[in-house]
């Protein structure tokens, strides 16, 4: 990460079960991805309310991150259906709200898919360089 | 130690150089000092370790804290230690909050400037999220004691006899008509060279003779339901066709059916040997109970056979051509993975002329030709009755190939070596190995591979690169040629053999991804099941209850897949001896007063758990079934449905922190 480059902020919310085990994965393959992105993480993506997204824009975020578990394997049955349900609602207001593409992004990666991890990572964080800044971006 | 103000105490963990390395921890230390409600921060080489975990109690005790925030490695490693440590020194365990420093800073950013900022944003969420903090209570769930236990093989039998020997109540369920799996196939194992039946049968017949232990042969899980501790398991079992209980195994019925010779390849015998369509695997085989292949049998195709089968069976009248797949619903309180894998399929790798020339075999298949009571009585014979006068070993087949399987399966090396054995002792061949690398560690393989180079088997490093009938010289000719890039002679060489035998990888069985989902359990990149942990929990599975033993797990060979089995079933019994678990209080409730009854919660939950009060018209959560998802609580309109340990203030919080610096 050079200096003077913009360094956006991006939120990653992970499910318990499979996204924060890659995570963990990826750090013991010693797998290099950049910084700007911060895990919080919740028991399933199901658990994930619309308004933690908002929420994290207003707080400074220039984009989000939603992974849950792959279709078939939520650890609770259907918590992931549910994350996916509400995210594309979500996207479609955030669109006509004027938030570009490229900066909510929702993934599933599983436990044994650190180097996914890493990968959706390091794309996020260079999309998100190239849309800019999310609050200078007349998003808000 | 909750109401009042918070006290936060701040322990970063130099995780020797694993953290302090790369991320700046005096620079941390020195920023969460700064941080609201924080009292104390602290650097510890090893905050795990006893005197790490003192520094925290005595500040618990001393500095009156009253929440813990430890930055170190990831929860799943040291959760449950933290909590431990604050408890002891008489602090509710829910007031610790773990951040993540390691996997996700240090493990994983290149440079120290990067690691120190990020880590200041994790520790920051973590001191905001901990101040909302509340005392929890854990929640006593009572348990059933019973095992099941999936999969026959020497897993499965050696985790069964351990769990029932300590007294529980064990199911064991096999897909197959007899237990006994892999090994059962084997003629003798490396490197003592006992014979595998000696040792295996014995365990075979403990199996069937224990009070406490129920073979449910023949069947399969369809369903599992329930949760760690109160398990309830659908089994499916497969019509035999014959009556369990009334069969005695006496094989007067197959020695009796109207077809004289047994003319359907075996699935025991990998097809080297026959069966008739009534038939018993193996003359060993644990129930020693007939099975009917109705593909086979002529009275399931014609429904006109003469039924020799059923006048020899006589009075025990125990062939029932009308028997139905029936279900068995089983209660238990921990499951224990134990299925096995299946062997690379050789015909993947064209240039080895797998199922093309008869002579090409897979080592699997070799072992049904040197055991005693396999298709040959022993004889390594080929196809043709000939006996080889050359063999070739070909090793890493599917193993140490990034175009299938970039491991290394492990056993490869000592099975190839141990073939060769038995092929020089019973046919004086010329036996050639054609490895990569010798891998040999193991209490006394390395002195069995010494043994093997003062037996004249040759021995060419170097990966083969194809099998072929074309002969290119007066010598070759009627021959399979192995030609081979010597790396320790520098030269392609063409040994001509009379039999290839391939040493083929283990891989994950094929249908890994249906049992994975019935079981909710994680796979490996390769496909094998994920441990909890790899080294701390090597045979527990993210799915409490649940665990893994054997060559599901990863390649392993038998002494190692028995020792996993031990553990997993001593992992199974220590979970339920108590009669009670305790459970993460992480659970879903309603705030009646907020609560308008709308009910949009009720269809979301996966387990039925939410109800509607009908006479306060408000949604009522039951703690019994609530698994703390928390679906309901992100779908709840008026804020009512909230989750213990994941309140919106709490990841609301920490989303502040995250962004912070």
């Amino acid at each position: 990460m050079s200096d003077g480059e913009f360094q956006p902020k991006i939120v990653a919310f992970v499910c318990n079960w499979c996204t924060y085990i890659a995570a963990d994965a990826a750090g013991v393959a010693r797998a290099r991805y950049s910084p700007n992105v911060r895990l919080v993480r919740t028991m399933c993506s199901g658990r994930v309310d619309p308004q933690f997204v908002l929420a994290s824009f207003e707080k400074g975020a220039d984009a989000v991150l939603l992974c849950g578990c792959h279709p078939r394997d939520c650890h609770y049955t259907a918590g992931n259906y549910k994350a996916l349900r509400r995210f594309v609602l979500l996207k479609k207001m955030l669109a006509q709200m004027g938030l570009e593409d490229g900066r909510v992004r929702l993934e599933w990666i599983s436990a044994s898919e650190a180097e996914k991890f890493r990968r959706v990572v390091e794309e996020m964080t260079q999309d998100v360089r190239r849309l800019g800044p999310y609050k200078e971006n007349g998003g808000k | 130690m909750s109401d009042e103000e918070p006290r936060i105490g701040v322990y970063v963990c130099d995780c020797g150089f694993n953290i302090a390395g790369v991320v700046n921890v005096p620079e941390l230390i020195e920023y969460a000092r700064g941080l609201r409600n924080v009292v104390v921060a602290r650097e510890y080489k090893y905050m795990c370790s006893s005197p790490g975990q003192e520094t925290i109690q005595k500040d618990i005790q001393e500095r009156k804290l009253n929440r813990v925030v430890v930055a170190s490695c990831s929860p799943h490693l040291h959760e449950a230690t933290f909590r431990r440590a604050v408890e002891g020194a008489g602090a509710n365990p829910f007031l610790v909050h773990m951040v993540n420093i390691r996997e996700q800073v240090a493990w994983v950013t290149a440079n120290r400037k990067d690691a120190t900022e990020k880590a200041k944003a994790l520790v920051a969420a973590g001191v905001a999220r901990v101040a909302r903090h509340a005392p929890l209570e854990r929640r006593e769930v009572p348990v059933r004691s019973e095992v099941l236990v999936l999969g026959g093989g020497i897993a499965g039998i050696q985790a069964a006899l351990t769990a029932a020997d300590s007294g529980r109540r064990v199911y064991l369920v096999e897909r197959e008509p007899s237990i006994g799996g892999h090994m059962a196939k084997f003629d003798k194992t490396f490197p003592t060279l006992d014979c595998a039946a000696c040792i295996l049968t014995p365990k075979m017949t403990g199996v069937k003779n224990h009070p406490n232990i129920t073979v449910l042969s023949y069947s399969e899980v369809a369903r599992v339901d329930g949760y760690v501790g109160n398990f309830r398991v659908t089994v499916r079992r497969k019509p035999r066709y014959v009556d369990e209980q009334k069969c005695v195994g006496c094989f007067e019925c197959i020695e009796k059916c109207v077809y004289k010779d047994a003319r359907f390849p075996s699935e025991f015998e990998l097809g080297l040997g026959k069966r008739k369509p009534i038939y018993i695997p193996f003359p060993q085989a644990v129930p020693l109970v007939a099975v009917i292949d109705p593909e086979t049998c002529i009275e399931f195709k014609t429904h006109n056979c003469r039924k020799t089968c059923v006048d020899a069976c006589g009075d025990r009248d125990a062939i029932d051509f009308g028997q139905m797949e029936q279900t068995v619903e089983l209660e238990v309180g921990t499951i224990i993975v134990a299925t096995g894998f299946q062997v690379f399929d050789a015909r993947r790798m064209t240039n080895y002329g797998y199922g093309n020339h008869p002579g090409v075999y897979t080592a699997l298949e070799v072992e049904r030709l040197a055991a005693s009571n396999g298709p040959t009585g022993g004889e390594i014979v080929l196809r043709d009755g000939r006996r080889p006068t050359s063999v070739g070993i070909v090793h890493c087949v599917g193993s140490r190939d990034h175009a299938y399987n970039a491991y290394c399966s492990k056993v490869c090396c000592m099975y190839s070596l141990k073939l060769a054995h038995l092929i020089k002792e019973r046919t004086d061949a010329d036996v050639w190995n054609f490895y990569i690398d010798m891998r040999t560690p193991g209490k006394g393989y390395e002195e069995f591979y010494q043994r093997l180079l003062a037996e004249n088997v040759h021995f060419v490093r170097g990966k083969v690169a194809e099998v072929t009938d074309l002969a290119q010289s007066k010598a070759e000719e009627g021959k399979l040629v192995i030609t081979v890039e010597d790396t320790l002679l520098g030269a392609v060489r063409r040994v001509p053999v009379d039999m290839v035998i391939l040493s083929v990888a283990l891989e994950p069985r094929p249908d890994r991804e249906e049992v994975r989902r019935l079981l909710n359990l994680s796979c490996s990149m390769e496909g094998f099941f994920l441990e909890r942990h790899p080294k701390l929990a090597p045979v527990s599975t993210m799915n409490d209850g649940m665990f893994i033993a054997g060559a599901c797990q990863g390649p392993k060979d038998i002494p190692e897949t028995v020792a996993q089995a031990e553990a997993a079933a001593a992992e199974a019994v220590a979970l339920t001896s108590r009669g009670f678990l305790t459970l993460e209080p992480n659970l879903a409730y309603i705030e009646e007063p907020l609560c308008s009854g709308c009910q949009v919660c009720i269809p979301l939950c996966p387990y039925t758990a939410i109800e509607l009060d009908r006479e306060k018209m408000v949604a009522r959560i039951s703690d019994v079934l609530c698994k703390g998802c928390g679906v309901c609580v992100a779908a709840c309109p008026s804020g009512a449905a909230k989750q213990k340990m994941f309140e919106d203030e709490q990841l609301m919080d920490e989303l502040a922190g995250v962004l912070s610096a």
